[in-house]
């Protein structure tokens, strides 16, 4: 693979592309030195992310000294002195031939196909295409091919270009996906037709120039240029994926990923992608409140003026949920401030790390850097289920050559690492070659999930830090090599704005709370609030609406404008992309109403001054980017972990309340993780 | 050639195929074949092995031999290699028989050289004994194929049946060699015609016949003019 490395030093060398005189990278290929010298190169099989295959022939260029003929840039290395034409007869020739051979066999079906209007065959053949055909023979067909419930395939329209099969291969580290026979009879094609089974496998349907692989849940929904378009961040897991949200009048078709080197590159889970079907099911879009043990509709003053009865008697707390916005958060805790208490919590499953210095809790090597670390410990984390995106991260990273250790039940790693057991205590105990990998690491890496948290592993993982110094300058440049892996996208907001008690959970189990405001919490076991009037403000009919005493209807993260931060600490906004269902409201303007009714004041009347008050508080959540912790704080070396470590994931596809209403996700997880024979009912 | 697929992963496949494992002696030849390349890269042995199996499958059944699906994974397993890695090449190549062939793989050139040199009627010779394009008679004897240039065109046309090349053929030719194959006697490869050794000219040589006895230089006799 050619890679272009700005910091090489070696000269650069100068290439006149039509007539003008650049100077390129190093290493660079010849389709690279022309888009540097701003011309449009055609293309189908090349792919800045993936290996070179040079099979299509659609970015054929002239280029002196060489052969008498066009040359595939993309394959092609920029050297000194060479003369590129992209504009001359025999490269318009060129491409025209190419593009009459690519269409003989290509069924020409656009109407009624789904990549239309985002097809990089139609937009090419209107560009550089001759504008008819000569060919009257039969064309060639292709058998359908079942690539599983995310995966649309009209195999006839694959042109062959490989990005498919590299994508699986190369970045997904999952070789599913193969091109079988040769010649005019290649087809591309899964082992067997199975389902691909990883969680990365919709990105092929991004990656694939035609309309060979499209979306199976969008199918036949709409035209691109039907959508709305906003940018937002994901929330299915805490990577803070960059997302476009694809919206035609209320409803979200699809969402897809933005490019974001920093943090998903151009990837997004197959959960982020198709959750969203979830957002018009099972939604919360009125205002409830339990009498006789059942749950009544009822009005807005009604289930205020309760709550307002009930927060006489005694003290409020909130839990945060784990797909929460800052700006919910924030008005959250202005309100429970306010009425007198500091129970703020966020972490469902009751887990209790110290959350005072944020610098011990933060993914610091940040996902753009983990790709460099040469020795990883990973501790209690099923990455490929908890962050699918870092695991890609991770994969780059082991096939540079880095050393990855993990602790905790096995999974299928997408590259070679070690299992060190499952009992978090072998952290005390670590294999000599283990200890000796990491300590002679020049960027070593630790990597603590949520299972490692549970077992009490952040302790010690942090004692280890400091014993093999992963806080260093390397190549001067500063490293961090201390990581904490979040699953929730509210986590980092939720700690930053102080939505952790020191003994977690416990604590606001034993204050028992008058009223307990679950903010969209739905991961959390209930039973120990019995006394509290439950009030849950969110969005899906899932675990917290079911133990509520009264529901109140907010908003999904769609619905609404706000801030996440990532758990690598990246500040990120998102727009709001579509309205919520009935009556339900963002998520703030609730809260600013039962201030209204509790009697209090919190300090701002619309979203602007919440967002105001919220920078003036934590100054940290105003500007997008990476927040610097500081530096990481002392080890308590009298912790210790222990016991079988369990990881909190036990189905990837149904890990929230959006994604468990999500009928997408339901069938992957039945077909996929559990085995069900669906394939036939698909078609 | 698209009818080329691989054979039904099916239950009675597994119980046939699910258990197959290296004959002693083949155990052996993989150990020596998978050494010949560097630690690290023994993907590289896939295709020697996909031979190896498709042998040991031969001998098994009396047939040419072919790679079932359990076989396949077998190879990609002891090459610690992805399965469909394994399928692309199993596909690519013609020599791998993806489904079952007779004791006997008859494959007929059809490519240019031979077709000059009256393919068709070779074909047609196949076909008059029964045998069908793309299927095995159901005596098991015989799979009928057409493949493209073998290499022999110096002695077209051909004929490659398992192992072994029969070439400038003619119908009777040929009918003398399925005749011998299906008694059982193994008949003599290579050129069936009685007046040639080898693919040396039929006759006198008609080309550098100055050469023929003793070493000419005939560099004198090129004429610089273009003609
Ligand atoms: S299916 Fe699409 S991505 Fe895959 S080879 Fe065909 S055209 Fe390329
Ligand atoms: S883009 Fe260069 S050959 Fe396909
Ligand atoms: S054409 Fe038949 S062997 Fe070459």
């Amino acid at each position: 693979m050619v890679s272009v490395d700005a910091q090489t030093e070696t000269e650069m060398p100068t290439v006149t592309v039509d007539g003008t005189e650049i100077e390129v990278p190093d290493g660079a290929t010849v389709l690279q030195a022309c888009e540097l010298a701003g011309k449009e190169i055609p293309r189908f099989c090349y792919h800045e992310r993936l290996s070179i295959a040079g099979n299509c022939r659609m970015c054929l260029v002239e280029v002196k000294p060489g052969p008498p003929k066009p040359q595939a840039s993309c394959a092609l290395p920029a050297t000194h002195g060479q003369e590129i034409r992209t504009d001359s007869e025999m490269v318009k020739k060129a491409r025209e031939g190419v593009m009459e051979f690519l269409l003989i066999n290509h069924p020409l079906d656009c109407p009624i196909c789904d990549q239309g209007g985002e097809c990089d065959l139609q937009d090419q053949s209107v560009a550089y295409g001759r504008g008819g055909s000569r060919y009257h023979e039969n064309k060639r067909a292709v058998t359908e091919k079942y690539m599983g419930p995310l995966i649309k395939t009209i195999m006839t329209r694959c042109i062959h270009c490989t990005r498919c099969v590299r994508f699986s291969e190369e970045v997904a580290g999952v070789d599913e996906i193969g091109a079988l026979y040769r010649g005019e009879d290649m087809q591309i094609t899964t082992y067997l037709e199975h389902a691909t089974k990883h969680e990365l496998s919709a990105n092929v349907i991004d990656l694939c120039p035609v309309g060979a692989l499209t979306s199976r849940p969008y199918a036949y929904e709409a035209r691109p240029w039907e959508l709305k378009k906003t940018l937002g961040i994901d929330v299915s897991d805490a990577m803070g994926s960059n997302i476009r949200i694809d919206v035609r009048g209320r409803e979200v078709l699809r969402v897809l990923p933005r490019n974001n080197d920093d943090v998903n590159e151009e990837w997004l889970s197959d959960k982020a992608r198709w959750q969203v079907d979830g957002l018009t099911r099972r939604r919360l879009d009125r205002v409830w409140i339990r009498r006789d043990g059942k749950l009544q509709p009822a009005a807005w003053d009604q289930a205020f003026g309760m709550i307002a009865s009930a927060a006489k008697g005694g003290s409020v707390a909130a839990m945060a949920g784990d797909l929460l916005d800052c700006e919910t958060m924030f008005a959250a805790r202005r309100l429970v401030n306010a009425a007198g208490s500091q129970l703020l919590e966020s972490r469902q499953t009751g887990m209790s790390y110290p959350a005072g210095n944020l610098a011990a809790v933060n993914f610091n090597s940040t996902f753009a850097g983990i790709e460099t670390a040469d020795a990883v410990l990973i501790v209690g984390s099923h990455v490929r289920w908890e962050a699918p995106l870092l695991n890609v991260r991770l994969r780059k990273a082991a096939k540079r050559g880095a050393k990855i250790f993990i602790v905790g039940p096995h999974w299928e790693p997408t590259y070679r690492a070690e299992f060190l057991g499952e009992d978090a205590s072998v952290l005390h105990d670590l294999p000599d070659h283990v200890a000796a990998a990491m300590q002679g690491a020049a960027r070593p890496a630790i990597i603590v999930g949520a299972g490692g948290l549970v077992a009490g592993a952040h302790g010690p993982a942090l004692a280890l830090a400091h014993a093999w110094n992963v806080v260093r300058d390397a190549d001067g440049v500063r490293w961090n090599g201390f990581n904490v892996l979040h699953m929730a996208a509210a986590r980092m907001g939720a700690l930053m704005l102080g939505f952790a008690r020191p003994r977690g959970l416990a604590e606001l189990v034993q204050a028992a709370p008058a009223v307990l405001l679950s903010l969209g919490a739905d991961e959390m076991d209930y039973a120990p609030f019995a006394g509290s009037l439950k009030v849950y403000i969110g969005h899906h009919g899932d675990k917290g609406a079911t133990a509520a005493d009264i529901i109140l209807p907010a908003s999904a993260y769609t619905e609404k404008a706000g801030t996440y931060v990532s758990t690598e600490g990246r500040v990120q906004f998102a727009d709001k992309a579509a309205f919520a269902p009935g009556d339900a409201r963002e998520d703030w303007t609730i809260l600013r109403a039962l201030a209204d009714a509790l009697g209090v004041s919190i300090g701002f009347d619309s979203f602007d001054q919440l967002r105001t008050a919220m920078v003036a508080e934590v100054p940290a959540l105003g500007a997008e980017g990476l927040i610097d912790f500081g530096p990481l704080p002392a080890a308590e070396s009298a912790e210790r972990a222990g016991g079988p470590i369990a990881y909190p994931v036990k189905d990837f596809y149904l890990t929230n309340p959006i994604a468990r209403a999500s009928a997408t996700m339901q069938r992957c997880s039945a077909e996929l993780l559990h085995g069900e024979e669906l394939a036939e009912a698909a078609e | 050639m698209a009818e080329r697929a691989p054979h039904p992963d099916t239950p009675e496949l597994r119980a046939r195929w699910g258990s197959f494992a290296w004959t002693g002696s083949n155990a052996e030849k993989v150990r020596e074949i998978i050494g010949r390349y560097p630690e690290g890269r023994q993907r590289s042995a896939v295709m020697p092995l996909l031979d190896l199996a498709q042998r040991q499958v031969g001998e098994e059944t009396q047939t040419q031999g072919w790679l079932p699906i359990p076989v396949m994974e077998y190879v990609a397993a002891q090459l610690d290699m992805p399965i469909i890695r394994v399928l692309e090449v199993a596909t690519f190549y013609m020599m791998y028989n993806i489904a079952p062939v007779g004791r006997y793989h008859v494959q007929v050139c059809g490519t240019t050289p031979c077709m000059l040199r009256r393919s068709d009627d070779i074909m047609d010779a196949c076909k008059a004994r029964g045998m069908k394009k793309g299927h095995t008679t159901p005596d098991g004897m015989w799979t009928l194929s057409e493949v493209e240039c073998m290499g022999n065109c110096a002695s077209a046309p051909m004929v490659q049946i398992n192992d072994a090349n029969y070439e400038d053929l003619t119908p009777a030719r040929l009918d003398a060699v399925l005749d011998a194959l299906a008694l059982g006697e193994s008949p003599k490869e290579g050129t069936q015609d009685p007046a040639r050794h080898t693919v040396e000219p039929v006759g006198e040589p008609t080309n550098l016949a100055a050469m023929m006895h003793a070493n000419h230089d005939y560099r004198s006799e090129w004429s610089t003019e273009p003609a």
